[in-house]
């Protein structure tokens, strides 16, 4: 009994205190971050690694959800006798609700573990201590550059995934039951502001942020060899796409609070 | 060959008080968890001057250094860089100290992603930015050259052997053309020839560039070498400093029991 008392002390203690770190890890990164010298360069190596690199993974992830809520789409609603609807479903489903997320998720498991991997690998063997011995701040060439690149650029491969999706959903219905693009974009968008879009695009930057914030914290707090290296590499990606996925929650209703 | 400290000196910047020691470290305690790796150590070093640090794996020489250099903190004690303590300084703050501290580490640690020479200009692309590109260049050939390495300049430190890296490391250090050299391990881990060259060239860059220099090392061929002082530490505390001969002559158990292993 005292044992399991024990356990569970110790997890509510290791909860809190994992929490009490990443708020230092947080400010001591804003604080390097917005503080002269700024590192441009490995800012846009970073921006070129997070952006560039993962757009053909987010754009093929794009064209296959793409393809999948068509068919489904096209299935559903032609039960309802409402066939009419399928390119506002079809836009309405991806700009508000897939493409965000699945972004989140394909970017979290690439740039996660990746970020989490570099750092760690590069605390294991003293780089991030040679940096910091070189007069270097390590939380502004480290994580503020790869931060900052995630909450760029998460938005921007939202967009790229929901053009595919767009593009490969139209492409699939119009092989069944043929109808212009153009036409398709006009029903798509119909009625529709650009208040019920940007906000479900622009809410990937919080995305980024975590994304970006649990890799770096994960990375640079390593310890151990390849053992640390790679549940480091790990807990980015879990824990990442588990704060994206409770992020979505609360940044939905948020959202159709603030933007009715 | 003019050093920064001789450039700061004839460009009439506050001279430094010379009685002051370049390092000083005032009953530094350090402990992980329950183990009690340093319990009060005092050492200091003059300009000019090195000391090597001995003792058996895990006395904790290497904490001593990265608790100088301000990677590690203190749980009591001080550390003094030209008279400043260091304690409590700000990461910046502690950045402008760093600049005057060049650090080999003991597995060279050499960023994998860089070729030799980025990694020798590292430290100028970020704190001379002032200085063109060419004269960066220029800078990173002579410092490679000094070392050695010239011809490996675009190498990755993966494709050469570990006294390459230590080589390229130890040119990074200089790179800033700091006061204080801090040394952790340079010949561990390489064969007597390539150890030899080492302390060689650590001689050679003393004797042109009048560093402080601190040499952490279980070698005491090397120690001897390159040292001009020696510290034995033992259960976190320094057992016994002074010269090769005094070592020699000392009656403490641990004393003889080290020079009879080494």
């Amino acid at each position: 009994m005292l044992s399991v008392v024990n356990s569970a002390t110790g997890l509510v203690n290791g909860f809190f205190e994992w929490f009490g770190n990443l708020g230092i890890f947080s400010w001591n990164v804003l604080k390097a971050g917005a503080t002269p010298p700024y590192e441009w360069q490995e800012l846009i190596r970073q921006l070129d690694e997070v952006g560039s690199k993962s757009l053909p993974l987010v754009a093929m992830a794009g064209a296959a959800i793409g393809v999948v809520i068509s068919l489904e789409a096209r299935y559903s609603l032609s039960r309802f006798g409402a066939k009419s609807m399928f390119p506002a479903t079809l836009v309405y489903s991806v700009l508000q609700v897939m493409g965000p997320i699945i972004t989140g998720l394909v970017i979290c498991g690439r740039v996660g573990a990746g970020i989490g991997a570099e750092l760690a690998s590069m605390k294991v063997t003293e780089q991030i201590d040679a940096i910091e011995a070189c007069a270097i701040n390590p939380y502004r060439l480290l994580a503020a550059t790869r931060i900052l690149a995630c909450i760029l650029m998460l938005p921007l491969l939202t967009l790229g995934t929901d053009a595919c999706a767009l593009l490969t959903g139209w492409f699939a219905q119009t092989l069944v039951e043929p109808l212009s693009f153009h036409q398709f974009i006009q029903a798509g968008f119909k009625g529709s502001t650009f208040n019920a879009f940007l906000p479900q695009t622009f809410k990937t930057a919080v995305y980024g942020l975590i994304i970006g914030l649990i890799a770096c914290f994960q990375g640079m707090r390593t310890r151990g060899g390849a053992e640390g290296v790679g549940r480091a590499a790990t807990n980015s990606v879990v824990l990442g796409s588990l704060f994206v996925i409770l992020a979505d929650v609360v940044l939905v209703k948020f959202i159709l609070v603030v933007f009715p | 060959m003019a050093t920064a400290y001789d450039i700061a000196m004839t460009q009439g910047q506050p001279e430094e008080d010379s009685s002051v020691p370049v390092v000083a470290v005032e009953n530094l305690r350090k402990t992980f968890g329950i183990l009690k790796v340093l319990d009060g150590i005092n050492l200091s070093v003059n300009r000019g001057e090195t000391l090597a640090v001995l003792g058996r794996s895990g006395a904790g020489k290497s904490v001593l250094l990265r608790l100088i250099i301000g990677i590690e903190t203190p749980d009591s004690g001080s550390v003094f860089i030209h008279g400043q303590n260091i304690a409590g300084l700000a990461i910046d703050q502690m950045g402008t100290i760093r600049k005057k501290i060049g650090f080999l580490f003991q597995h060279a640690a050499l960023y994998d992603s860089l070729t030799v020479a980025e990694n020798v200009a590292f430290p100028l692309d970020h704190h001379r930015r002032d200085m063109p590109r060419s004269e960066r260049g220029d800078r990173v050939k002579q410092l490679l050259a000094e070392v050695g390495m010239e011809g490996d300049f675009r190498k990755l430190p993966s494709d050469i052997s570990g006294g390459m890296q230590k080589r390229v490391g130890l040119a990074r250090a200089l790179a800033l053309e700091p006061e204080i050299l801090l040394l952790d391990e340079p010949t561990a881990g390489l064969d007597p020839i390539s150890s030899g060259e080492i302390d060689e060239l650590i001689l050679k860059l003393q004797r042109e560039r009048q560093m402080a220099s601190i040499v952490v090392t279980h070698d005491l061929h090397s120690a001897r070498t390159i040292a001009d002082r020696l510290a034995l530490l033992d259960q976190g505390n320094v057992v016994i400093e002074g010269k090769f001969e005094d070592l020699q002559q000392s009656n403490i158990g641990f004393v003889a029991e080290f020079l009879k292993h080494s």
